[in-house]
């Protein structure tokens, strides 16, 4: 079900498609745009210059590849949430300590307070789940 | 599904964002509503039909189509299009004998103001190796299959360029006007790897 599970060349909207649309969700879950639109409001607001961002999604990306040599099961916003983490822990702007602290904190809520459990694995930035 | 023990200890990605937004927020480094506007241009604002009126426009105006190959960004920009991910737009055009298609090898570069965010083929692995590796193949498997004396041109947008196809213009439109030309156009021809139908 993730974005980059299909086989390149099969999900295509083909040449009909009308061009107001992009054929697909722009988000296939809507942390994802969150992410999406933190970083670039962050950018905007001159917290750190894209490529300074652009830099850390391709070693994001890079280190997903390099423990995915197969491909399979590719979530580039997986990749684009470990990047800005990233940067934000670099930039002293918030620690990784301070972010699982708070997420565990939101965890912790009552059940029916927008809990959400979307998946059952977390590809963590250490250790990949053997995922299949 | 399986009630993970390691769950609490590990918050998936949806309750990270969560906690990393509220966090910014808190710090007064970012505004809910900021992100909601971000979101919503993305989702609703920004697409390829602002590629495809480039595109038209390029194909009914001569000296439009000029300016376009010499400056993309500028030109681009002329129709209203503009902003990040837009900053060094080059302009590639498809001829008979020429046919050019973009890929990002690194991550994930795409001319936003024209195409909107990129669909998640452009983003997955595989499309990034295959493209460069064997482009012809690649493009047969995603319905485009070109003739052996067709020249193959592969454009990197990793760095700070962003590339952008202006497809050939099908047969048997001369007629059309430049909003029915645009109906036609296709994100896939503006990345190259599709052609724009005939009407």
């Amino acid at each position: 079900m993730g974005e980059g599970d299909l086989p390149v060349g099969l999900d295509l909207d083909g040449p009909s498609a009308p061009p107001r649309s992009n054929g697909e969700l722009v988000f296939s879950q809507p942390w994802e745009s969150r992410v999406f639109g933190m970083t670039i409001a962050l950018h905007q607001a001159g917290l750190f210059p894209w490529d300074d961002f652009k830099d850390q999604l391709i070693a994001a990306v890079g280190r997903w590849e390099a423990a995915h040599p197969g491909g399979e099961g590719y979530r580039y916003y997986d990749c684009w949430f470990e990047a800005l983490q990233a940067l934000l822990d670099e930039r002293a702007v918030v620690a990784p300590s301070e972010l699982d602290a708070r997420a565990l904190t939101f965890a912790g809520r009552p059940a029916g307070h927008d809990h959400r459990h979307d998946h059952d694995h977390h590809d963590h930035e250490h250790h990949d789940d053997a995922h299949r | 599904m399986t009630a993970e023990p390691r769950a609490e200890e590990f918050p998936g990605p949806a309750l990270r964002a969560e906690a990393l937004e509220s966090l910014l927020l808190e710090k007064g480094l970012i505004d809910p509503k900021v992100v909601d506007g971000v979101i919503n241009r993305y989702v609703n604002d920004v697409g390829p039909m602002n590629g495809a009126k480039v595109v038209a426009k390029a194909w009914t105006d001569p000296e439009y189509k000029a300016r376009l190959l010499e400056d993309g960004t500028g030109s681009i920009a002329e129709l209203g299009f503009s902003g990040p991910q837009g900053e060094h737009v080059i302009v590639v055009e498809n001829t008979p004998e020429v046919h050019n298609v973009v890929v990002c090898t690194l991550c994930s570069c795409y001319p936003w103001p024209v195409l909107g965010l990129p669909p998640a083929w452009y983003k997955d692995p595989a499309y990034r190796a295959r493209m460069v590796r064997e482009p012809r193949a690649l493009l047969a498997e995603m319905g485009l299959p070109l003739a052996e004396d067709v020249e193959i041109r592969v454009w990197d947008s990793s760095s700070e360029v962003r590339y952008f196809v202006l497809p050939e213009r099908p047969e048997g439109t001369d007629g059309a006007s430049e909003e029915d030309l645009q109906a036609l156009v296709t994100r896939d021809a503006m990345v190259g790897v599709g052609r724009v139908p005939a009407l």
